[in-house]
């Protein structure tokens, strides 16, 4: 135990370090490289950072391309998001790099810390589960702003594949597996007159808890599809509110598992940073109901 | 591991699809520069008329002329008519009583190579000097949801569909 506390202060100290790295390389090469490379898109058009890393809402991808970059050019951010509800704490530090307004490839790292939780379930006290999510998305057609002249969203697919770090204990509670692969599409759209942004994913995951509790279980063991809708209002150019939902899975037969929602802020002063504010409802998590509480995300990039 | 290959092949697949050029880029006839909705005729009083726009296109080509994203297209232009005929491009759209005397869109951009970067730069100067002259963002977007759509005929790098 004291060796599993050693290690994972070590990975701590090394994703820490690993994300002050990308975020300098985020800062110092944005603004040297902004140039007709870069940063072609419009304020808050390529969305902010879910939390499994993808462009799109805080709790589900939409079908945009992180990073500011427009065809022929390429953009990228490195994003923090804490969740704090009432008996657990989630944080998920990550990078998206977009590549022509075409491919977004992203990374994130999931850290769910179980607090007295843990110590309920024998894990100890703050026991911390972890994940790691690599993400890949290409748009297939469309333009969710600038084709205000009809219905036509913007399509992409994407994948997310997840490992978990701690295969044996989301194995104990139930689950088939301790990595999964996730496949969605999206379809947004912005309606400029009046100003609202919409969102509907299908996404194919047998992940419990987005994979936080790994992958199947008992219930269930297969696949099932999922509905995740978004839709966001724009107040001003660098502001927009709005309310997401997201279905899940229900595997494990040790732990319900509720549908995901939230209402949120979104601010982007600049093309090179925006803060996300969220009030989001997690529902049951193991043996806690009800989980409420603050979602506050800050992105950095260009 | 079959899964992640399958998802690999999927994604291949779909960016080839993705990333087939259209075929009828040329052939597609250029889109009316103008067209006219009268229902936006309060979006007019909004921008406050003509004498509106026109202190609106003062404001833009300033804007335009002092951004290094746009100011190539533009300094070696003949302003005043640039900005007449979009205080008479704008207006028609807004359902106001003017005639449009340019070109379409697509001919009147084919002397500049011009990116989504370019065109999308243009649009931000646009919202800027929108909310300069204090038009409500709802004014605002009306009108821009008009206006981007042409990005189909401005944007020629690469051809548009």
């Amino acid at each position: 135990m004291q060796q599993a506390v050693i290690r994972m202060k070590h990975e701590r100290t090394s994703i820490g370090a690993r994300g002050a790295l990308a975020l300098a390389l985020a800062l110092a090469i944005g603004p040297a490289i902004a140039n007709d490379r870069t940063g072609g898109k419009l304020l808050l058009t390529a969305g902010v950072s879910q939390i499994e890393g993808a462009a799109g809402g805080g709790l589900t991808p939409w079908a945009v391309i992180g990073g500011y970059g427009t065809e022929g050019q390429f953009g990228g951010n490195v994003f923090h998001t804490r969740v704090a509800t009432d008996d657990y704490r989630l944080g998920v530090t990550g990078l998206a790099v977009g590549i022509s307004d075409r491919v977004e490839l992203s990374y994130a790292r999931q850290r769910f810390d179980t607090r007295d939780v843990g110590a309920a379930l024998g894990l100890g006290r703050g026991f911390k589960l972890e994940q790691d999510v690599y993400g890949a998305k290409v748009r297939l057609a469309g333009d969710a702003v600038l084709d205000q002249d009809t219905w036509l969203p913007q399509i992409a697919l994407g994948v997310q594949h997840k490992r978990h770090r701690q295969g044996d204990i989301v194995r104990a509670v139930g689950a088939r597996s301790a990595n999964g692969t996730d496949v969605y599409l999206s379809a947004t759209k912005l309606f400029l007159d009046p100003g609202l942004l919409v969102n509907g994913t299908l996404r194919h995951t047998r992940a419990n808890q987005v994979g936080i509790l790994g992958f199947g279980g008992d219930r269930r063991g297969s696949a099932s599809v999922e509905f995740e809708g978004s839709v966001a209002l724009l107040l001003h150019r660098t502001l927009a509110v709005g309310a997401e939902y997201r279905t899940k899975p229900n595997n494990l037969g040790i732990a319900r598992e509720d549908d995901w929602w939230d209402l949120f802020v979104a601010w982007a002063p600049t093309r090179n940073v925006s803060v996300t504010l969220a009030y989001a409802d997690i529902g049951n998590v193991v043996i806690r109901d009800d989980q409420r509480g603050w979602y506050l995300s800050v992105q950095f990039g260009f | 591991m079959r899964s992640i290959m399958l998802v690999l092949r999927l994604l291949a697949l779909s960016i080839g699809l993705a990333s087939m050029p259209a075929a009828d880029a040329a052939e597609r006839p250029p889109m009316d520069p103008a067209p006219a909705h009268p229902e936006l005729r309060p979006v007019l009083d909004a921008f406050g008329g003509v004498p509106g726009l026109e202190a609106l296109m003062d404001d833009f080509m300033a804007g335009l002329l002092a951004d290094p994203r746009t100011r190539p297209f533009f300094e070696n232009a003949e302003q005043d008519r640039v900005k007449r005929q979009l205080v008479e491009q704008f207006c028609v759209i807004l359902g106001g009583d003017c005639v449009y005397s340019g070109r379409d869109m697509r001919e009147a951009h084919a002397g500049h190579v011009i990116t989504a970067a370019h065109f999308n730069a243009l649009v931000e100067v646009l919202q800027v000097s929108m909310n300069r002259r204090g038009i409500p963002f709802r004014a605002q977007n009306r009108l821009l949801a008009k206006l981007a759509p042409m990005h189909r005929d401005v944007v020629n790098e690469p051809p548009r569909r």
